[in-house]
């Protein structure tokens, strides 16, 4: 190895060779101490300003709705600006109700009486054809249900414009004589219909006294329990709103008690088969007190009793 | 002595007030290096009743590190303030983007300052039957103070040992009934102007100081185990422009000192030697570097490779046996003076005297070895302990002061200013002496 101090062997040119006619001398920068990067106090302090938690959450949430805010606020502040927003939102919403598939041109009422049909093609709101978005489907459903012969009812709206209203009927099963004239009554005793005249429905049993219709369930079951006697029955009568009477022709007339009226009816007819009590000559038959039936004799059959008795009312009175 | 008093107190609030925010940074100004750490503190897990976390380690985490190398330091002191000041804004900042949080309160600890260990008695009278807390106070006021010289400061003061009438070795008296209170104190004391520089470079770049350390104490803090601590034991950091002591005996420092030469006085030494630039230097030392030399050695050859432009000089080659050459000396010298200075301190007469060897420059291949032949036969490497959350690459010894001043900020020990002021000390409160008046005499 060559000694550091020895000189060097391709020494370089001196300096004044190489200056030649210069204006003015080049300056000699001194070659600065290399200074490794860090970050300036501004950008420090901004860093650390960044870092902080109040001041991120500000600027990612509270500037960007507060900007949005401030906009929105500046823009809809014109009256005249928010007034056309409305009314262009009103054209556009109007444009999409009145698109063709939104259309209903027919209504198919299924299920229901001619009378009935009648009344819910009367009680749609609008002409036909209209907007599936004009019709209060809800108000429809419920002014129909409104009717006293529909029991239930369901509205769809079918693809090709159809509106379908499937009405479930009720099915009269009594009649029920009042002041008024003949009303058809269904199994739980709503209305169905008026009747003017009995011989239109001769088939359907009749009921009569004031609040017979809250207690149609009863009187069915005493009726089906009465079958062999149905054809002399003429009809029930309710009594004080609380018990039945069971008319039968020849103006007589089967008092039931109040609780258990069908047990009371079956009895009858046990009584019937064993003495042939119904053919008798009586014109009350009274099972409201269930351990003392009574019977009230017409009052020829009670003259004939007593002359069978040899007493007679004018002795027996004094 | 008060103003510093205050000042050790205000540094101690701010302390508690950024354990109680959760979020710490601590900061090593080192010759070499600058290493930041972000430390957030959690309530800790609930642990079993029978293990207890040494440390309390699982109560802090770390969220941010960064190092990079040192500018404007020498011997551990600030010699340029703006490059300084520059180097700890761009390792606070890294820090703190990797954290993701922004931290305001910064625990700093440096190697210079030429500390120097005074060791303080006072005895007292205990007032009452039972020592309270205002007699240890008066214990500890009664210290005879040293002349530490102008400008100097106190940078730790910890009460080590409480003596009570003829018992002695009480780590807390208090409640303990007797007549005479005897203290043995160690105090470190630090050159003024050193201090000052840290706290105007740390203020300059907008965070506050919560607390400053020396990194020979907090290097012993983390290198040395529990057992060491406690049946004493040296702890040498060899830093890069500094090389700190301290002993520790019943897990308190009794003593602190610094040798002013370190890993970065080896590599000049390698750059004057031969005739390389420092960069040069320091990547052979570290790759190449070693203090024993074998007959192998003599045929690797090192490539010194430089940009003089001169052929001749930038293809040299030296083989390592060279190196050793120049690195050995050093090394020994280095080693020579911590035994000065263990001999000061009355080392030999230790229970156990165990060496731990820790600083990024006892990394040189062979240093335990030389150093047994030097300082005594119970030597060991010592590496920091592990902190939760601790980058892979800052594991090694060089970040034993690191650690350890994560240790000292989690749990510190209590120095004098932590305990109460004597009554009769404490001037302007009149109304606090006249509520501890009456609580003493009703």
């Amino acid at each position: 190895m060559r000694p550091l101090s020895a000189d060097p062997r391709y020494p370089r040119p001196p300096q004044a060779a190489r200056r030649g006619p210069v204006v003015a001398p080049q300056k000699q920068h001194a070659p600065k101490p290399p200074r490794r990067a860090a970050p300036s106090r501004l950008a420090f302090r901004l860093e650390r300003l960044w870092l902080t938690p109040f001041v991120r959450l500000v600027t990612r949430i509270g500037l960007p709705v507060f900007c949005v805010t401030l906009g929105l606020g500046l823009w809809l502040g014109d009256a005249g600006r928010r007034a056309d927003l409305i009314e262009r939102y009103l054209i556009v919403k109007t444009q999409i109700q009145n698109r063709p598939e939104f259309r209903i041109s027919t209504l198919d009422v299924a299920g229901a009486s001619a009378e009935v049909e009648g009344a819910v093609r009367a009680l749609l709101p609008v002409g036909l054809p209209a907007s599936r978005f004009a019709i209060d489907l809800d108000a429809y459903r419920a002014a129909i249900r409104r009717l006293d012969a529909v029991e239930s009812v369901a509205i769809v709206v079918q693809s090709g414009g159809t509106l379908e209203v499937r009405v479930q009927e009720r099915t009269p099963v009594i009649l029920w004589r009042t002041a008024r004239g003949i009303e058809m009554l269904d199994m739980t005793g709503h209305r169905t219909a008026s009747l003017t005249r009995r011989d239109a429905r001769p088939d359907l049993p009749l009921i009569a006294g004031q609040g017979a219709d809250k207690a149609v369930p009863e009187a069915l079951a005493i009726l089906a329990a009465a079958k062999p006697i149905l054809p002399r029955a003429r009809g029930l009568v309710r009594v004080g709103e609380r018990r039945w009477d069971l008319v039968l022709d020849r103006d007589q007339r089967i008092l039931l008690p109040e609780d258990n009226p069908v047990r009371a009816v079956q009895r009858t007819l046990a009584l019937d088969t064993a003495e042939d009590l119904l053919s008798r000559d009586f014109t009350r038959l009274d099972l409201r007190n269930e351990t003392r039936p009574t019977i009230r004799l017409s009052s020829a059959a009670l003259d004939a009793l007593h002359d069978a008795k040899g007493i007679t009312s004018a002795k027996a009175s004094p | 002595m008060t103003e510093f008093h205050r000042t050790q107190r205000a540094m101690r609030t701010m302390r508690t007030a950024a354990m109680s925010r959760g979020v710490i940074a601590l900061l090593d100004i080192g010759t070499s290096k600058v290493s930041c750490l972000v430390l957030r503190f959690e309530p800790p897990e609930p642990a079993n009743d029978t293990v207890i976390p040494l440390y309390r380690q699982s109560a802090m985490r770390v969220v941010g590190a960064k190092t990079i190398c040192s500018q404007g330091v020498r011997y551990g002191e600030i010699d340029a303030m703006v490059e300084t000041e520059r180097a700890i804004r761009t390792v606070v900042q890294a820090a703190q983007k990797m954290a993701n949080t922004r931290v305001d309160h910064v625990i700093a600890c440096f190697a210079g300052g030429d500390p120097r260990s005074y060791g303080l008695a006072g005895e007292v009278a205990v007032s009452g039957g039972h020592v309270d807390e205002q007699d240890v106070a008066r214990v500890l006021a009664a210290c005879d103070m040293p002349d530490i010289g102008p400008g100097r400061d106190v940078l730790h003061a910890h009460p080590v040992n409480f003596a009570l009438d003829h018992r002695s070795g009480l780590a807390d008296p208090r409640g303990h009934v007797g007549a005479t209170l005897a203290t043995d104190m160690h105090m470190l004391t630090i050159d003024a102007a050193a201090v000052q520089n840290i706290i105007h470079c740390i203020r300059r770049c907008d965070l506050e100081l919560a607390g400053l350390a020396s990194s020979a104490y907090v290097a012993g803090l983390s290198a040395l185990v529990e057992d060491e601590q406690e049946l004493g034991a040296a702890c040498i950091d060899m830093g890069g422009g500094a090389t700190g002591v301290s002993i520790f005996l019943k897990k308190h420092m009794i003593f602190a000192d610094a040798v002013r030469m370190g890993g970065d006085t080896v590599t000049r030494d390698i750059a004057a030697g031969l005739q390389v630039p420092m960069a040069m230097a320091e990547r052979i030392k570290t790759f190449h570097g070693g203090v024993y030399a074998t007959g192998r050695d003599d045929r690797e050859m090192i490539e010194l490779s430089a940009n003089s432009g001169d052929w001749e000089k930038d293809r040299r080659t030296v083989s390592r046996t060279e190196l050793i050459g120049i690195m050995r000396p050093r090394v020994e010298e280095i080693l020579e003076e911590v035994r000065a200075r263990l001999d000061v301190a009355g080392f030999e007469y230790l229970p156990s005297q165990q060496i731990v060897l820790t600083g990024g420059a006892s990394q040189i291949p062979g240093l335990d070895m030389l150093a047994a032949k030097i300082l005594g036969q119970n030597v060991r490497l010592g590496r920091p302990m592990r902190v939760q959350g601790m980058p892979e690459a800052a594991r090694g010894p060089g970040f034993s002061a690191m650690v350890g001043l994560a240790l000292f900020a989690a749990c510190p020990q209590d120095e004098w200013w932590d305990f109460e002021i004597p009554v009769d000390r404490m001037g302007g409160r009149s109304f606090k002496r006249a509520v501890r008046w009456f609580r003493d005499n009703w």
